[in-house]
């Protein structure tokens, strides 16, 4: 008898699959809550629903004025979509440049500590500003056009090339870093013979990975006037010429692919 | 072995690389220069833009300065209404983002043409920029933050959706066959056998995608699709520096805030 509820605890008659939060009160609790979030988000959110009730007819409506796409002023076209690639390729260029020092600044074990929190708190700060916002303020200090695109671009990819460069070299094995300083040799020596042998790879790979990051970001600056194709897509939806927004939408769709692709082939190349 | 294939072998001097290991570095070096100097002379670039930058940045951030604290009390409502758009988005983006995923997986596939949809929306997806679809919603459901919750739900799909499917694609197929070899059918197999498999994932980016999406949500009302974004557009357009940096360092926070909160429960969670 005792023998057999021991056996019937040990092994339960029935099964569930494991749970995220293994206490029910906790799991239902936590689903409540979030149900009552959703009434209460909803509640405040300032949405005017008649206007949501004729979205579907409106969508159609857009998409019948969409379709068949108008490629009658591709040179337009052609014309924003070189810019924003040129831009996103100078963009990749002088971010990667300028994230190595960055990058090496905000590693704790390469530099003194001020130098890190100062590089620190670049980064972060370039990185918690969306790349519109920051767009607008270079447009405001270099006016409008591809210059403030790229710079834009170059302060995004900078800090989010040398973020990873930093986390990069600290979790380097410390051992070739003491090995090098033992033999004497220089800051500079120790970053050519120690830090960029294990460093170099990844920071390719994610430079080239940034590059399509750019391609993609590159197409949005311009809606606050930043160059690139952005531009000529907010112009051509200012003006509902919609068959010719949804021409620059499968350019920008295809260029991104192809940029895709060239990125995964070259880290592919890397490895 | 000669002396002169002895010394070829091993060298007075250590180097790292052969020589034509380092002339393919040398030439990869030189197309990455020359494809950047293209880029630039074809800008157009106004290099005498940079003479008075100095000085319009210096008076930027004078007109900036001090935040106008007087405008506190107007920024808690639309800070909000960022946070419910990103929540909400993200939460639209769950349920969108998980058919598509399979159908994107090989694994769970129907056939090649399925699998070739999930791609292409996967890509469309994440190719358009969120202020982009932010645009395309706003011309559908009319300015506001409903157009701002279907811009961030439909960038979302794509990233989610792109790690959800690699995620499927790696799961391990014990646990799959298992259940098959009980009889059980297609639905099952996916709720007992692949779900639970994944759910790790879907948590993780779920969270990182949320903390993402509150950066970006931040923004979208410089289209009209609700948020801060809207205020801030009309504060810039309007000059009033001092509003625009206390809204810039009230996002700092709430952007700040938000990352912390995601990498803590992605700590919790995985």
């Amino acid at each position: 008898m005792t023998a057999q509820t021991k056996i019937q605890g040990a092994t339960p008659r029935q099964w569930h699959t494991i749970k995220l939060i293994e206490n029910p009160y906790l799991r239902y609790g936590f689903l409540a809550l979030v149900v009552v979030y959703f009434f209460w988000s909803l509640g405040t959110l300032d949405i005017d629903w008649h206007r949501v009730d004729s979205g579907m007819t409106r969508a159609g409506n857009m998409f019948s004025r969409m379709v068949p796409p108008d490629f009658g002023r591709w040179e337009l076209l052609v014309k924003g979509l070189v810019e924003s690639v040129q831009m996103a390729l100078a963009a990749s260029f002088f971010g990667m440049i300028v994230a190595v020092p960055l990058g090496l600044c905000a590693a704790v074990n390469l530099v003194p500590k001020p130098v890190y929190l100062v590089a620190r708190t670049i980064i972060v700060l370039s990185r918690t500003f969306h790349e519109v916002i920051i767009a607008i303020f270079f447009v405001k200090i270099f006016g409008f056009g591809p210059l403030a695109g790229v710079l834009t671009l170059i302060v995004a990819s900078a800090s989010f090339i040398s973020k990873m460069l930093a986390e990069d070299i600290e979790n380097l094995p410390p051992g070739q870093l003491e090995a090098v300083r033992a033999t004497g040799a220089s800051f500079p020596k120790l970053l050519i013979y120690c830090i960029s042998p294990q460093a170099l790879p990844r920071y390719l790979g994610v430079s080239i990975y940034r590059l399509d990051a750019n391609i993609r970001h590159s197409t949005v600056v311009g809606i606050v006037g930043a160059g690139g194709i952005g531009q000529v897509l907010a112009a051509s939806f200012s003006r509902y010429d919609y068959d010719f927004s949804l021409a620059i939408l499968i350019a920008i769709v295809t260029i991104v692919f192809v940029g895709e692709f060239f990125s995964t082939w070259v880290r592919g190349r890397l490895r | 072995m000669s002396m002169a294939e002895h010394a070829r072998k091993y060298p007075e001097l250590w180097q790292r690389f052969t020589p034509r290991q380092t002339l393919v570095r040398y030439s990869w070096y030189m197309g990455v220069i020359f494809v950047a100097v293209w880029s630039v002379r074809n800008l157009d670039i106004p290099w005498f833009y940079f003479l008075d930058a100095h000085i319009q940045a210096a008076d930027l951030a004078v007109r900036m300065w001090p935040p106008d604290m007087d405008f506190l009390g107007q920024l808690y409502d639309p800070l909000i209404e960022t946070i419910h758009i990103a929540t909400l988005g993200t939460a639209v983006t769950i349920v969108l983002a998980f058919p598509v995923a399979f159908l994107a997986a090989r694994n769970t596939t129907f056939n090649s043409l399925t699998w070739f949809i999930g791609r292409l929306i996967l890509v469309t997806s994440r190719s358009v920029n969120t202020v982009v679809w932010g645009l395309l919603f706003v011309a559908i459901f009319g300015p506001g933050p409903m157009a701002g919750i279907w811009a961030i739900a439909f960038r979302s799909i794509g990233f989610m959706g792109k790690l959800t499917a690699e995620a499927i694609e790696e799961i391990d197929q014990g646990p799959v066959e298992a259940i098959e070899a009980t009889g059980a059918s297609r639905l099952q197999v996916l709720w007992f056998g692949i779900l639970p498999q994944v759910l790790p994932v879907i948590y993780g980016t779920t969270v990182y995608r949320w903390d993402i999406n509150i950066r970006e949500s931040t923004v979208l009302g410089f289209v009209g699709a609700g948020g801060i974004g809207i205020q801030l557009y009309a504060s810039i357009n309007l000059f009033s520096w001092q509003e625009v940096s206390l809204m810039l360092i009230a996002v700092f926070c709430v952007v700040v805030v938000s990352e912390f909160v995601s990498a803590i429960v992605r700590q919790r969670i995985t």
